[in-house]
Protein backbone atom coordinates (compact mmCIF):
# COMPACT_ATOMS: atom_id res chain seq x y z
CA UNK A 1 0.00 0.00 0.00
CA UNK A 2 1.37 3.36 -0.89
CA UNK A 3 2.41 5.77 1.82
CA UNK A 4 -0.41 8.14 0.90
CA UNK A 5 -3.09 5.48 0.93
CA UNK A 6 -1.74 4.04 4.17
CA UNK A 7 -1.91 7.43 5.86
CA UNK A 8 -5.39 8.35 4.72
CA UNK A 9 -6.84 4.87 5.12
CA UNK A 10 -5.77 4.69 8.76
CA UNK A 11 -8.29 5.52 11.45
CA UNK A 12 -6.54 8.82 12.17
CA UNK A 13 -6.19 9.62 8.47
CA UNK A 14 -9.93 9.25 7.95
CA UNK A 15 -10.52 11.43 10.98
CA UNK A 16 -8.16 14.03 9.51
CA UNK A 17 -10.22 14.09 6.32
CA UNK A 18 -13.41 14.53 8.37
CA UNK A 19 -11.83 17.39 10.34
CA UNK A 20 -10.43 19.26 7.34
CA UNK A 21 -13.55 18.97 5.18
CA UNK A 22 -15.68 19.90 8.21
CA UNK A 23 -13.65 23.01 8.94
CA UNK A 24 -13.79 24.05 5.29
CA UNK A 25 -17.58 23.75 5.41
CA UNK A 26 -17.54 25.84 8.62
CA UNK A 27 -15.66 28.68 6.95
CA UNK A 28 -18.06 28.49 4.00
CA UNK A 29 -20.97 29.08 6.40
CA UNK A 30 -19.47 32.43 7.43
CA UNK A 31 -19.28 33.60 3.80
CA UNK A 32 -22.70 32.17 2.98
CA UNK A 33 -24.33 33.93 5.91
CA UNK A 34 -22.54 37.18 5.16
CA UNK A 35 -23.74 37.17 1.55
CA UNK A 36 -27.26 36.10 2.35
CA UNK A 37 -27.71 38.91 4.86
CA UNK A 38 -28.41 40.90 1.66
CA UNK A 39 -31.85 39.27 1.80
CA UNK A 40 -32.61 41.64 4.66
CA UNK A 41 -31.90 44.68 2.46
CA UNK A 42 -35.15 46.28 1.49
CA UNK A 43 -34.34 46.94 -2.18
CA UNK A 44 -36.63 44.55 -4.10
CA UNK A 45 -33.86 42.00 -4.19
CA UNK A 46 -31.42 44.20 -6.15
CA UNK A 47 -28.38 43.48 -3.96
CA UNK A 48 -29.23 39.82 -3.48
CA UNK A 49 -29.83 39.15 -7.17
CA UNK A 50 -26.66 41.01 -8.12
CA UNK A 51 -24.76 38.96 -5.53
CA UNK A 52 -26.22 35.66 -6.82
CA UNK A 53 -25.31 36.73 -10.33
CA UNK A 54 -21.76 37.51 -9.25
CA UNK A 55 -21.35 34.15 -7.49
CA UNK A 56 -22.43 32.21 -10.56
CA UNK A 57 -20.41 34.18 -13.10
CA UNK A 58 -17.06 34.72 -11.40
CA UNK A 59 -14.72 31.81 -12.29
CA UNK A 60 -12.68 31.66 -9.04
CA UNK A 61 -15.93 31.36 -7.08
CA UNK A 62 -16.99 28.54 -9.42
CA UNK A 63 -13.79 26.64 -8.60
CA UNK A 64 -14.29 27.08 -4.86
CA UNK A 65 -17.94 26.07 -5.25
CA UNK A 66 -16.97 22.74 -6.80
CA UNK A 67 -14.41 22.23 -4.03
CA UNK A 68 -17.24 22.87 -1.60
CA UNK A 69 -19.53 20.26 -3.21
CA UNK A 70 -16.62 17.82 -3.13
CA UNK A 71 -16.10 18.52 0.59
CA UNK A 72 -19.78 17.90 1.33
CA UNK A 73 -19.63 14.55 -0.47
CA UNK A 74 -16.31 13.48 1.05
CA UNK A 75 -17.44 14.50 4.56
CA UNK A 76 -20.65 12.48 4.10
CA UNK A 77 -18.99 9.43 2.56
CA UNK A 78 -16.27 9.31 5.22
CA UNK A 79 -18.88 9.72 7.95
CA UNK A 80 -20.64 6.64 6.58
CA UNK A 81 -17.36 4.69 6.30
CA UNK A 82 -16.31 5.60 9.85
CA UNK A 83 -19.75 4.94 11.34
CA UNK A 84 -19.91 1.54 9.66
CA UNK A 85 -16.55 0.63 11.10
CA UNK A 86 -17.56 1.94 14.53
CA UNK A 87 -20.71 -0.19 14.48
CA UNK A 88 -18.69 -3.22 13.49
CA UNK A 89 -16.36 -2.59 16.44
CA UNK A 90 -19.24 -3.44 18.81
CA UNK A 91 -21.31 -6.25 17.28
CA UNK A 92 -23.06 -7.06 20.58
CA UNK A 93 -24.47 -4.07 22.41
CA UNK A 94 -25.10 -3.52 26.10
CA UNK A 95 -28.40 -4.45 27.77
CA UNK A 96 -28.17 -1.55 30.20
CA UNK A 97 -26.58 1.81 29.47
CA UNK A 98 -26.54 4.63 31.94
CA UNK A 99 -26.71 8.16 30.62
CA UNK A 100 -23.16 8.99 29.67
CA UNK A 101 -21.70 12.35 30.68
CA UNK A 102 -20.74 12.88 27.02
CA UNK A 103 -22.69 15.72 25.39
CA UNK A 104 -25.88 14.93 23.46
CA UNK A 105 -24.58 16.49 20.26
CA UNK A 106 -21.33 14.49 20.37
CA UNK A 107 -23.32 11.25 20.54
CA UNK A 108 -25.71 12.19 17.73
CA UNK A 109 -23.40 13.61 15.05
CA UNK A 110 -24.58 10.94 12.60
CA UNK A 111 -28.30 11.71 12.81
CA UNK A 112 -27.61 15.46 12.87
CA UNK A 113 -25.41 15.05 9.81
CA UNK A 114 -28.08 13.01 8.04
CA UNK A 115 -30.63 15.81 8.64
CA UNK A 116 -28.10 18.30 7.26
CA UNK A 117 -27.39 16.21 4.17
CA UNK A 118 -31.11 15.95 3.45
CA UNK A 119 -31.37 19.69 3.97
CA UNK A 120 -28.46 20.41 1.61
CA UNK A 121 -30.02 18.24 -1.13
CA UNK A 122 -33.38 20.03 -0.85
CA UNK A 123 -31.78 23.45 -0.40
CA UNK A 124 -29.49 23.08 -3.40
CA UNK A 125 -32.27 21.56 -5.48
CA UNK A 126 -34.53 24.48 -4.74
CA UNK A 127 -32.08 27.34 -5.26
CA UNK A 128 -28.80 26.22 -6.83
CA UNK A 129 -30.25 23.77 -9.36
CA UNK A 130 -33.20 26.03 -10.14
CA UNK A 131 -30.87 28.95 -10.68
CA UNK A 132 -28.33 27.20 -12.84
CA UNK A 133 -30.12 24.47 -14.77
CA UNK A 134 -33.84 24.99 -14.54
CA UNK A 135 -35.23 27.60 -16.87
CA UNK A 136 -38.15 28.62 -14.70
CA UNK A 137 -36.76 31.72 -13.03
CA UNK A 138 -37.79 35.13 -14.35
CA UNK A 139 -35.55 38.16 -14.84
CA UNK A 140 -35.65 41.55 -13.20
CA UNK A 141 -34.52 44.84 -14.67
CA UNK A 142 -33.19 47.36 -12.16
CA UNK A 143 -32.82 50.94 -13.41
CA UNK A 144 -30.75 53.07 -11.05
CA UNK A 145 -30.44 56.80 -11.58
CA UNK A 146 -26.78 57.41 -10.87
CA UNK A 147 -27.41 61.07 -9.98
CA UNK A 148 -30.35 60.76 -7.63
CA UNK A 149 -29.84 57.13 -6.60
CA UNK A 150 -33.51 56.35 -7.29
CA UNK A 151 -34.15 52.80 -8.43
CA UNK A 152 -37.05 51.29 -10.32
CA UNK A 153 -37.65 47.61 -10.85
CA UNK A 154 -39.58 45.85 -13.61
CA UNK A 155 -39.92 42.31 -14.84
CA UNK A 156 -37.73 41.63 -17.84
CA UNK A 157 -38.39 39.17 -20.63
CA UNK A 158 -35.15 38.27 -22.45
CA UNK A 159 -35.28 38.01 -26.22
CA UNK A 160 -32.98 34.99 -26.33
CA UNK A 161 -33.39 31.80 -24.32
CA UNK A 162 -29.73 31.74 -23.31
CA UNK A 163 -29.71 35.26 -21.86
CA UNK A 164 -27.91 35.35 -18.51
CA UNK A 165 -27.28 38.93 -17.44
CA UNK A 166 -26.40 42.38 -18.67
CA UNK A 167 -25.18 45.65 -17.22
CA UNK A 168 -25.42 48.87 -19.19
CA UNK A 169 -25.39 52.60 -18.53
CA UNK A 170 -27.60 54.94 -20.55
CA UNK A 171 -27.91 58.65 -19.80
CA UNK A 172 -26.68 58.32 -16.21
CA UNK A 173 -29.06 55.41 -15.64
CA UNK A 174 -27.53 52.05 -14.79
CA UNK A 175 -29.57 49.17 -16.16
CA UNK A 176 -28.94 45.80 -14.50
CA UNK A 177 -30.76 42.73 -15.83
CA UNK A 178 -30.32 39.60 -13.74
CA UNK A 179 -32.10 36.35 -12.87
CA UNK A 180 -34.61 36.91 -10.12
CA UNK A 181 -33.55 34.43 -7.44
CA UNK A 182 -34.98 36.76 -4.82
CA UNK A 183 -38.52 36.01 -6.00
CA UNK A 184 -37.80 32.29 -5.69
CA UNK A 185 -36.54 32.78 -2.12
CA UNK A 186 -39.64 34.79 -1.20
CA UNK A 187 -41.86 32.14 -2.83
CA UNK A 188 -40.18 29.21 -1.02
CA UNK A 189 -40.21 30.98 2.33
CA UNK A 190 -43.92 31.71 2.09
CA UNK A 191 -44.68 28.03 2.81
CA UNK A 192 -44.96 27.22 6.50
CA UNK A 193 -43.73 23.60 6.24
CA UNK A 194 -40.69 24.81 4.33
CA UNK A 195 -39.90 27.40 6.98
CA UNK A 196 -40.27 24.82 9.75
CA UNK A 197 -37.95 22.45 7.88
CA UNK A 198 -35.37 25.22 7.56
CA UNK A 199 -35.55 26.11 11.23
CA UNK A 200 -35.17 22.44 12.24
CA UNK A 201 -32.20 22.09 9.89
CA UNK A 202 -30.57 25.18 11.41
CA UNK A 203 -31.09 23.59 14.85
CA UNK A 204 -29.22 20.57 13.50
CA UNK A 205 -26.44 22.87 12.26
CA UNK A 206 -26.18 24.37 15.74
CA UNK A 207 -25.82 21.04 17.53
CA UNK A 208 -23.63 19.52 14.80
CA UNK A 209 -21.15 22.38 15.03
CA UNK A 210 -21.37 22.72 18.82
CA UNK A 211 -19.47 19.44 18.89
CA UNK A 212 -17.98 19.36 15.41
CA UNK A 213 -16.00 22.58 15.38
CA UNK A 214 -14.00 21.94 18.55
CA UNK A 215 -13.79 18.21 17.81
CA UNK A 216 -12.10 18.97 14.48
CA UNK A 217 -9.34 20.85 16.31
CA UNK A 218 -8.93 17.96 18.74
CA UNK A 219 -8.61 15.56 15.82
CA UNK A 220 -6.01 17.79 14.19
CA UNK A 221 -4.08 17.48 17.44
CA UNK A 222 -4.33 21.13 18.33
CA UNK A 223 -5.05 21.30 22.04
CA UNK A 224 -3.50 24.14 23.96
CA UNK A 225 -4.32 25.59 27.35
CA UNK A 226 -4.58 29.09 25.86
CA UNK A 227 -6.17 28.47 22.46
CA UNK A 228 -8.52 25.55 23.12
CA UNK A 229 -10.88 27.71 25.23
CA UNK A 230 -10.96 30.21 22.33
CA UNK A 231 -11.84 27.39 19.91
CA UNK A 232 -14.65 26.31 22.25
CA UNK A 233 -15.87 29.91 22.48
CA UNK A 234 -15.94 30.36 18.70
CA UNK A 235 -17.51 26.92 18.19
CA UNK A 236 -20.24 27.70 20.68
CA UNK A 237 -21.09 31.35 20.04
CA UNK A 238 -20.29 31.82 16.37
CA UNK A 239 -21.03 28.39 14.91
CA UNK A 240 -23.72 27.07 17.25
CA UNK A 241 -25.55 30.32 18.03
CA UNK A 242 -24.97 33.30 15.72
CA UNK A 243 -24.72 31.50 12.37
CA UNK A 244 -27.72 29.16 12.82
CA UNK A 245 -29.81 32.02 14.23
CA UNK A 246 -28.84 34.25 11.31
CA UNK A 247 -29.80 31.61 8.75
CA UNK A 248 -33.01 30.67 10.57
CA UNK A 249 -34.05 34.33 10.69
CA UNK A 250 -34.26 34.47 6.87
CA UNK A 251 -37.14 32.03 6.30
CA UNK A 252 -38.89 33.27 9.46
CA UNK A 253 -38.73 36.95 8.45
CA UNK A 254 -39.76 36.20 4.84
CA UNK A 255 -42.66 34.06 6.04
CA UNK A 256 -43.92 36.84 8.32
CA UNK A 257 -43.60 39.32 5.44
CA UNK A 258 -45.54 36.98 3.16
CA UNK A 259 -48.50 37.09 5.55
CA UNK A 260 -48.99 40.80 5.02
CA UNK B 1 -16.11 -22.55 74.71
CA UNK B 2 -15.00 -19.05 75.67
CA UNK B 3 -14.20 -16.57 72.93
CA UNK B 4 -10.84 -14.88 73.28
CA UNK B 5 -11.30 -11.14 73.53
CA UNK B 6 -10.19 -9.36 70.36
CA UNK B 7 -9.72 -12.61 68.50
CA UNK B 8 -11.96 -14.52 66.17
CA UNK B 9 -14.50 -17.08 67.18
CA UNK B 10 -15.12 -19.29 64.18
CA UNK B 11 -18.27 -21.32 64.27
CA UNK B 12 -18.04 -24.89 63.08
CA UNK B 13 -19.82 -25.55 59.80
CA UNK B 14 -22.38 -28.20 60.58
CA UNK B 15 -24.69 -28.10 57.59
CA UNK B 16 -23.36 -27.19 54.15
CA UNK B 17 -26.83 -26.87 52.62
CA UNK B 18 -27.58 -23.82 54.74
CA UNK B 19 -23.98 -22.53 54.99
CA UNK B 20 -23.49 -18.93 53.92
CA UNK B 21 -19.85 -17.85 54.03
CA UNK B 22 -20.78 -14.25 54.70
CA UNK B 23 -23.33 -14.54 57.43
CA UNK B 24 -21.83 -17.61 59.07
CA UNK B 25 -19.45 -15.77 61.39
CA UNK B 26 -21.29 -12.49 61.39
CA UNK B 27 -22.66 -11.35 64.74
CA UNK B 28 -24.76 -8.56 63.30
CA UNK B 29 -26.74 -9.32 60.18
CA UNK B 30 -28.98 -6.28 60.31
CA UNK B 31 -26.89 -4.15 57.91
CA UNK B 32 -26.52 -6.83 55.27
CA UNK B 33 -28.08 -6.56 51.85
CA UNK B 34 -30.05 -8.83 49.57
CA UNK B 35 -29.49 -8.22 45.88
CA UNK B 36 -30.67 -9.60 42.57
CA UNK B 37 -27.95 -10.08 39.99
CA UNK B 38 -28.53 -10.30 36.25
CA UNK B 39 -25.30 -11.80 35.01
CA UNK B 40 -24.19 -12.45 31.43
CA UNK B 41 -23.38 -16.14 31.11
CA UNK B 42 -21.63 -17.42 28.01
CA UNK B 43 -20.05 -20.84 27.77
CA UNK B 44 -17.24 -19.83 25.38
CA UNK B 45 -16.39 -17.35 22.65
CA UNK B 46 -18.47 -19.23 20.07
CA UNK B 47 -21.55 -19.94 22.19
CA UNK B 48 -24.50 -17.56 22.39
CA UNK B 49 -24.76 -15.98 25.81
CA UNK B 50 -27.72 -14.96 27.91
CA UNK B 51 -28.55 -13.23 31.17
CA UNK B 52 -29.11 -15.47 34.19
CA UNK B 53 -30.62 -14.11 37.41
CA UNK B 54 -29.06 -14.92 40.77
CA UNK B 55 -29.88 -13.94 44.32
CA UNK B 56 -27.02 -12.54 46.38
CA UNK B 57 -28.18 -12.67 49.97
CA UNK B 58 -26.67 -11.48 53.22
CA UNK B 59 -24.12 -9.30 51.43
CA UNK B 60 -22.09 -7.03 53.71
CA UNK B 61 -21.97 -3.41 52.52
CA UNK B 62 -18.25 -3.46 53.32
CA UNK B 63 -17.51 -6.13 50.75
CA UNK B 64 -15.95 -5.21 47.46
CA UNK B 65 -17.94 -5.98 44.32
CA UNK B 66 -15.62 -8.88 43.50
CA UNK B 67 -15.98 -10.31 47.03
CA UNK B 68 -19.73 -10.23 46.52
CA UNK B 69 -19.25 -12.26 43.32
CA UNK B 70 -16.93 -14.61 45.26
CA UNK B 71 -19.78 -15.23 47.71
CA UNK B 72 -22.23 -15.93 44.91
CA UNK B 73 -19.70 -18.22 43.26
CA UNK B 74 -19.11 -20.10 46.50
CA UNK B 75 -22.80 -20.88 46.79
CA UNK B 76 -22.94 -21.81 43.09
CA UNK B 77 -19.99 -24.16 43.57
CA UNK B 78 -21.60 -25.75 46.62
CA UNK B 79 -24.74 -26.35 44.59
CA UNK B 80 -22.61 -27.97 41.88
CA UNK B 81 -23.21 -25.15 39.37
CA UNK B 82 -20.56 -23.55 37.21
CA UNK B 83 -19.26 -20.43 38.98
CA UNK B 84 -19.44 -17.05 37.23
CA UNK B 85 -16.17 -16.38 35.44
CA UNK B 86 -14.74 -12.90 35.76
CA UNK B 87 -11.26 -11.37 35.47
CA UNK B 88 -9.45 -10.18 38.60
CA UNK B 89 -5.97 -10.16 40.00
CA UNK B 90 -4.48 -7.61 42.40
CA UNK B 91 -7.78 -6.40 43.85
CA UNK B 92 -6.22 -3.07 44.78
CA UNK B 93 -6.90 -1.09 41.63
CA UNK B 94 -3.50 -1.20 39.96
CA UNK B 95 -3.31 -4.26 37.74
CA UNK B 96 -6.08 -3.46 35.26
CA UNK B 97 -7.35 -7.02 35.24
CA UNK B 98 -10.85 -6.54 36.63
CA UNK B 99 -13.50 -5.25 34.29
CA UNK B 100 -17.33 -5.64 34.40
CA UNK B 101 -19.93 -3.33 32.92
CA UNK B 102 -22.10 -2.79 35.99
CA UNK B 103 -25.56 -1.23 35.64
CA UNK B 104 -24.58 0.39 32.36
CA UNK B 105 -21.17 1.72 33.36
CA UNK B 106 -17.67 0.27 33.19
CA UNK B 107 -16.35 -0.43 36.71
CA UNK B 108 -19.75 0.51 38.16
CA UNK B 109 -21.34 3.71 39.39
CA UNK B 110 -18.41 5.39 41.14
CA UNK B 111 -15.92 7.72 39.48
CA UNK B 112 -12.22 6.94 39.07
CA UNK B 113 -12.14 3.46 40.60
CA UNK B 114 -11.89 -0.07 39.32
CA UNK B 115 -14.46 -2.78 40.02
CA UNK B 116 -12.29 -4.28 42.77
CA UNK B 117 -12.33 -0.89 44.54
CA UNK B 118 -16.11 -0.66 44.30
CA UNK B 119 -17.89 -1.50 47.54
CA UNK B 120 -21.36 -2.87 48.01
CA UNK B 121 -22.32 0.18 50.08
CA UNK B 122 -22.55 1.93 46.71
CA UNK B 123 -25.70 -0.12 46.09
CA UNK B 124 -28.92 -0.27 48.04
CA UNK B 125 -30.62 -3.26 49.62
CA UNK B 126 -32.97 -5.01 47.21
CA UNK B 127 -31.36 -3.51 44.12
CA UNK B 128 -31.08 -5.40 40.84
CA UNK B 129 -27.58 -5.22 39.40
CA UNK B 130 -26.92 -6.03 35.75
CA UNK B 131 -23.39 -7.26 35.06
CA UNK B 132 -22.10 -7.47 31.49
CA UNK B 133 -18.68 -8.06 29.94
CA UNK B 134 -16.85 -5.34 27.97
CA UNK B 135 -18.50 -5.23 24.56
CA UNK B 136 -16.04 -4.90 21.73
CA UNK B 137 -15.22 -6.93 18.64
CA UNK B 138 -11.56 -6.60 19.64
CA UNK B 139 -12.30 -7.99 23.14
CA UNK B 140 -14.05 -11.31 22.46
CA UNK B 141 -15.79 -12.93 25.43
CA UNK B 142 -13.75 -15.90 26.65
CA UNK B 143 -16.33 -17.07 29.17
CA UNK B 144 -19.14 -15.26 30.99
CA UNK B 145 -17.72 -11.88 32.02
CA UNK B 146 -14.10 -12.56 31.13
CA UNK B 147 -12.92 -11.05 27.85
CA UNK B 148 -9.72 -11.51 25.87
CA UNK B 149 -7.92 -8.17 26.04
CA UNK B 150 -4.71 -9.36 24.41
CA UNK B 151 -5.38 -6.84 21.62
CA UNK B 152 -3.98 -4.26 24.06
CA UNK B 153 -0.88 -6.39 24.58
CA UNK B 154 -0.31 -6.59 20.83
CA UNK B 155 -0.65 -2.80 20.52
CA UNK B 156 1.93 -2.43 23.30
CA UNK B 157 4.25 -4.91 21.64
CA UNK B 158 3.97 -2.97 18.37
CA UNK B 159 5.71 0.07 19.83
CA UNK B 160 5.13 0.66 23.52
CA UNK B 161 8.76 0.37 24.51
CA UNK B 162 12.03 2.31 24.51
CA UNK B 163 15.52 1.23 23.48
CA UNK B 164 17.99 1.09 26.34
CA UNK B 165 21.69 0.47 25.82
CA UNK B 166 23.45 -2.02 28.01
CA UNK B 167 26.36 -0.77 30.08
CA UNK B 168 26.85 0.99 33.37
CA UNK B 169 23.94 2.24 35.43
CA UNK B 170 23.29 5.88 34.51
CA UNK B 171 23.24 8.45 37.30
CA UNK B 172 19.83 9.13 38.74
CA UNK B 173 18.39 12.44 37.51
CA UNK B 174 21.13 12.68 34.91
CA UNK B 175 18.62 13.65 32.25
CA UNK B 176 16.88 16.94 33.03
CA UNK B 177 13.11 16.70 32.67
CA UNK B 178 10.88 19.70 33.49
CA UNK B 179 8.48 18.91 36.30
CA UNK B 180 5.37 19.73 34.25
CA UNK B 181 6.48 17.26 31.58
CA UNK B 182 7.33 14.61 34.13
CA UNK B 183 3.91 15.08 35.77
CA UNK B 184 2.06 14.88 32.46
CA UNK B 185 3.99 11.79 31.40
CA UNK B 186 3.29 10.21 34.76
CA UNK B 187 -0.42 11.00 34.49
CA UNK B 188 -0.48 9.19 31.14
CA UNK B 189 1.53 6.33 32.60
CA UNK B 190 -1.11 5.68 35.25
CA UNK B 191 -3.19 3.92 32.56
CA UNK B 192 -3.61 0.32 33.73
CA UNK B 193 -4.90 -0.94 30.38
CA UNK B 194 -8.19 -2.23 31.79
CA UNK B 195 -10.14 -1.34 28.64
CA UNK B 196 -12.86 0.71 30.35
CA UNK B 197 -12.31 3.38 27.68
CA UNK B 198 -13.18 0.89 24.94
CA UNK B 199 -16.15 -0.36 26.95
CA UNK B 200 -17.48 3.16 27.54
CA UNK B 201 -16.92 4.50 24.02
CA UNK B 202 -19.96 4.36 21.76
CA UNK B 203 -17.58 3.45 18.94
CA UNK B 204 -15.59 0.91 21.00
CA UNK B 205 -12.50 2.96 20.20
CA UNK B 206 -9.19 2.24 21.92
CA UNK B 207 -7.72 5.67 21.27
CA UNK B 208 -7.59 6.74 24.92
CA UNK B 209 -5.53 3.68 25.82
CA UNK B 210 -3.23 3.93 22.80
CA UNK B 211 -2.77 7.67 23.24
CA UNK B 212 -1.89 7.25 26.93
CA UNK B 213 0.77 4.69 26.02
CA UNK B 214 2.08 6.85 23.18
CA UNK B 215 2.16 9.94 25.40
CA UNK B 216 3.79 8.39 28.42
CA UNK B 217 6.88 7.52 26.37
CA UNK B 218 6.75 10.23 23.73
CA UNK B 219 6.86 13.06 26.27
CA UNK B 220 10.04 11.90 28.00
CA UNK B 221 13.60 12.19 26.64
CA UNK B 222 14.08 8.42 26.93
CA UNK B 223 11.18 7.87 24.55
CA UNK B 224 12.39 10.21 21.80
CA UNK B 225 14.34 7.78 19.57
CA UNK B 226 11.19 5.79 18.71
CA UNK B 227 8.74 8.64 19.18
CA UNK B 228 7.51 8.91 15.58
CA UNK B 229 7.85 5.27 14.57
CA UNK B 230 6.11 4.23 17.81
CA UNK B 231 2.96 6.20 17.16
CA UNK B 232 2.70 4.85 13.61
CA UNK B 233 3.19 1.24 14.68
CA UNK B 234 0.78 1.43 17.60
CA UNK B 235 -1.96 3.15 15.58
CA UNK B 236 -1.51 0.60 12.76
CA UNK B 237 -1.88 -2.24 15.26
CA UNK B 238 -4.89 -0.54 16.87
CA UNK B 239 -6.56 -0.37 13.46
CA UNK B 240 -5.69 -3.98 12.70
CA UNK B 241 -7.36 -5.12 15.93
CA UNK B 242 -10.72 -3.75 14.78
CA UNK B 243 -11.34 -0.99 17.31
CA UNK B 244 -13.64 1.89 16.37
CA UNK B 245 -12.74 5.51 15.73
CA UNK B 246 -12.68 8.36 18.21
CA UNK B 247 -15.43 10.97 17.88
CA UNK B 248 -14.19 13.05 20.84
CA UNK B 249 -17.32 12.46 22.92
CA UNK B 250 -15.24 12.16 26.09
CA UNK B 251 -17.12 9.13 27.47
CA UNK B 252 -13.76 7.35 27.88
CA UNK B 253 -12.26 10.16 29.92
CA UNK B 254 -15.32 10.21 32.18
CA UNK B 255 -15.18 6.46 32.86
CA UNK B 256 -11.42 5.93 33.07
CA UNK B 257 -10.54 4.64 36.55
CA UNK B 258 -7.23 6.49 36.29
CA UNK B 259 -8.76 9.67 34.82
CA UNK B 260 -6.63 9.68 31.67
CA UNK B 261 -7.61 12.82 29.75
CA UNK B 262 -8.80 13.31 26.17
CA UNK B 263 -5.79 15.58 25.63
CA UNK B 264 -3.72 12.41 25.21
CA UNK B 265 -5.68 11.60 22.04
CA UNK B 266 -4.91 15.00 20.55
CA UNK B 267 -1.27 14.55 21.49
CA UNK B 268 -1.23 11.16 19.72
CA UNK B 269 -2.91 12.67 16.63
CA UNK B 270 -0.35 15.46 16.62
CA UNK B 271 2.56 12.99 16.71
CA UNK B 272 0.91 10.75 14.13
CA UNK B 273 0.26 13.51 11.61
CA UNK B 274 3.75 14.92 12.25
CA UNK B 275 5.22 11.51 11.50
CA UNK B 276 3.06 10.79 8.48
CA UNK B 277 2.93 14.19 6.84
CA UNK B 278 5.82 16.32 8.00
CA UNK B 279 8.78 14.13 8.92
CA UNK B 280 10.56 12.62 5.97
CA UNK B 281 13.08 10.72 8.10
CA UNK B 282 10.34 8.63 9.68
CA UNK B 283 8.29 8.20 6.55
CA UNK B 284 9.48 4.71 5.69
CA UNK B 285 9.35 3.04 9.07
CA UNK B 286 6.15 1.20 8.26
CA UNK B 287 5.82 -2.09 6.43
CA UNK B 288 9.42 -1.92 5.23
CA UNK B 289 8.56 0.15 2.16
Amino acid sequence: MSEFKQTFNSSLGKKLIMALTGLFLCTFLIVHLGGNLLLFKNDDGYSFNAYANFLTHFPPIEVIAYLLYLCILVHTIYAIILTTRNRRARPVGYAVQTKSPASWSSKNMGILGAILFLFIVIHMGDFWFTYKYNNILGFKEYRTNLVTGERTVTDFKPEYADFENSVATENNVEIVRVKDLHARVAFSFSHLWYVIFYVIAMGAVAFHLLHGFQSAFRTLGWVHRRYTPIVYFIGTWLFAVIIPLGFAAMPVVYFIQSLK
Amino acid sequence: MQAVSGGYNYKKITDYTTYNPVTHNSKNMSGNMNLTLKVWRQKNSQAAGKFVTYKAEGISPDMSFLEMLDVVNESLTLKGDEPIHFDHDCREGICGMCSLYINGRPHGPKKAITTCQLHMRSFSDGETITIEPWRSAAFPVVKDLATDRSAFDRIQQAGGYISVNTGGVPDANEIPIPKVIADEAFNSATCIGCGACVAACKNASAMLFVSAKVSQLGMLPQGQPERYSRVQSMVAQMDAEGFGNCTNTGACEAECPKEITLTNISRMNNDYFSAKLFREEHAHDQNGD
